[in-house]
């Protein structure tokens, strides 16, 4: 054991966050104030997440962290050993062994389960925020239900680029009521946000969490003749294949090569390690064996 | 005929200072009512109470509510007052870039009223915003552009379009033709004239300029030191005033 209480927090404090924790899964959408902790990371480096996961991990649990879909990155590297170092719990990078998984911009591709706990990072939790500076004003928006602001963005969308660009942090609507900003993760993660496990949602700087209970109704919003549409770069994997999964766009060289791999880097390996592959990873085995013979 | 607002001994005090004290009258349906008085002496706060910006210490406003109930708007709850607010009220405030939002384009400024009530369609409010400038004699090439490319005026007149695309009943204003220069007010007020007639809106105007109420204006009340010191005809107070304040007041403006 470290010299740390576990998980860094000391048991008041987490206490305090549980709290705010079930008042947000009590009211679905709802974004619970509480007293958000200085962490021993910089702001918007996910510390309203770590605060949420401190909270909730016990000392059995398995935690998997991500960042834009990534395992390997900076900061799911160093949000792992944080939590291994200050709570001593097992860490893993596959998404089905995971417990906790907190993520950055990204749902895993593998549908979570009942047991497991997604614990989201955001920037800035009020998705009225750009349109309306007073936070006085966006209470009393949310409290009274005046959403109609939130379409003026959309419809500021259509007006200047003849489609709704939103295309990440895209407005949700939860069980009928509070509209809800889902962090930044693509629209194309939308639809899953009605899934199974329990969504927590943490941002330390501004101090809120808030809450998806499992199987909660989340629409995204949109116009009759605009519909929501959850959409990702027209391919297939350029490594695994799939053509389900959500792709990041990377640049090869000056000339204009380029490839598509999934976001989930999880996924991707699982897959190639069932024998997938895609275009270019055959490709690459394909002139290996030639210089091989 | 049964009046659209009845405001009855509507009072407001700033600590020991008084607001605006004592004021009564009715609005009937149709009725444009004009509020005059110089700078202080309590037109714009008593707007503000009748609109619901401010809270009276004394003091009843009945509204005729859709379904023909007078509702005091003063005791009522914020939902149902924002949503009147909303709906069946606007109100044009003097500075433009406080009725409008600056960084959302002309058509969405216009837009966001009926948005607010529940429209999403995004080509049908489109269309009803394109119609509304073209009403407010703005071009719908312009209908993409923000505000803050716009002079004057045409905010303006943005503001008007974007208040009365909901079909109000009761249109509140508060000195709609301060700082714009003569020619631009004399179309604005044509434009705000030919709407209410057309529109059958009931208003009141609160300005310090006798001839936008002149003009605009069936009714006029004059307002000294938070007190009403007189009321009438617009023409009947104009041309035969009463009360040594409102004497001054007509003979303050320069005849050309």
């Amino acid at each position: 054991m470290s010299d740390y209480n576990f998980a860094y927090l000391d048991e008041q404090t987490k206490r305090m966050i549980r709290r705010a924790i079930l008042k947000g899964l009590a009211i679905p959408g709802y974004q619970v104030p509480f007293a958000s902790r200085e962490m021993p990371m910089p702001y918007g480096w996910g510390t309203g997440g770590v605060q949420v996961s401190a909270a909730t991990l016990t000392p059995a649990d398995t935690l998997k962290v991500i960042d834009q879909g990534a395992d390997d990155t900076t900061n799911a590297v160093s949000i792992r050993k944080f939590f291994e170092k200050t709570a001593g719990v097992a860490t893993t990078e596959e998404t089905g062994a995971a417990s906790i998984i907190q993520t950055r911009h990204r749902i895993p591709e593998e549908d979570l389960r009942e047991d497991q706990i997604l614990v989201y990072q955001v920037p800035i939790p009020e998705p009225l925020r750009f349109l309306e500076p007073s936070e006085i004003e966006t209470r009393k928006m949310h409290s009274l239900e005046e959403y109609g602001l939130m379409h003026v963005k959309l419809y500021e969308d259509i007006a200047k680029h003849g489609a709704i660009a939103t295309s990440y942090a895209y407005p949700v609507k939860v069980e009928g009521r509070y509209v809800m900003d889902p962090s930044p993760i693509p629209k194309f993660d939308n639809p899953k946000m009605e899934m199974a496990a329990i969504q927590l949602f943490g941002a330390g700087r501004e101090q809120r969490i808030y809450a998806l209970p499992p199987y909660c109704k989340v629409v995204s919003l949109d116009f009759e003749d605009f519909p929501f549409e959850a959409s990702k770069a027209d391919h297939a994997c350029d490594m695994c294949g799939a053509t389900d999964s959500y792709l990041d766009e990377v640049i090869m060289d000056d000339s204009g090569g380029r490839m598509f791999v999934c976001s989930d880097t999880d996924y991707c390996t699982g897959r190639r390690q069932a024998g997938h592959i895609g275009a270019q990873a055959a490709a690459a085995s394909a002139a290996l064996e030639e210089t091989a013979v | 005929m049964t009046p659209l607002l009845k405001v009855e001994n509507i009072s407001k005090f700033y600590g020991r200072r008084i607001g605006c004290k004592d004021v009564n009258f009715d609005l009937y349906p149709g009725e444009v009512m004009g509020i005059v008085g110089e700078s202080g002496s309590g037109k714009s706060t008593l707007l503000n109470c009748l609109a619901g910006h401010l809270n009276p210490e004394i003091g009843e406003v009945l509204f005729e509510m859709r379904d023909g109930a007078m509702r005091d708007t003063v005791t009522m709850s914020e939902p149902e007052r924002r949503m009147l607010s909303r709906t069946d009220w606007a109100f044009v405030h003097q500075h433009a870039r406080d009725g409008l939002r600056m960084n959302v384009s002309a058509g969405g400024n216009v837009g966001e009223r009926l948005m607010a009530v529940g429209a999403r369609h995004y080509g049908n409010i489109r269309e009803n915003a394109i119609d509304w400038l073209g009403r407010v004699e703005i071009s719908d090439t312009r209908v993409d552009d923000r505000p803050s490319q716009f002079s004057g005026g045409m905010q303006q007149r943005l503001q008007i379009a974007r208040n009365l695309v909901t079909g109000p009943r009761l249109v509140f204003m508060d000195e709609p033709t301060g700082g714009l220069d003569v020619s631009v007010q004399a179309r604005l007020l044509d434009l705000v004239r030919g709407l209410v007639r057309e529109m059958g809106l009931s208003a009141i105007i609160v300005t310090h300029d006798l001839a936008v109420v002149r003009l605009l204006a069936d009714r006029l009340m004059v307002m000294k030191d938070g007190h009403v010191v007189e009321t009438g005809l617009t023409d009947q107070v104009l041309d035969d005033p009463q009360h040594a304040y409102t004497q001054l007041l007509v003979s303050s403006v320069l005849q050309v």
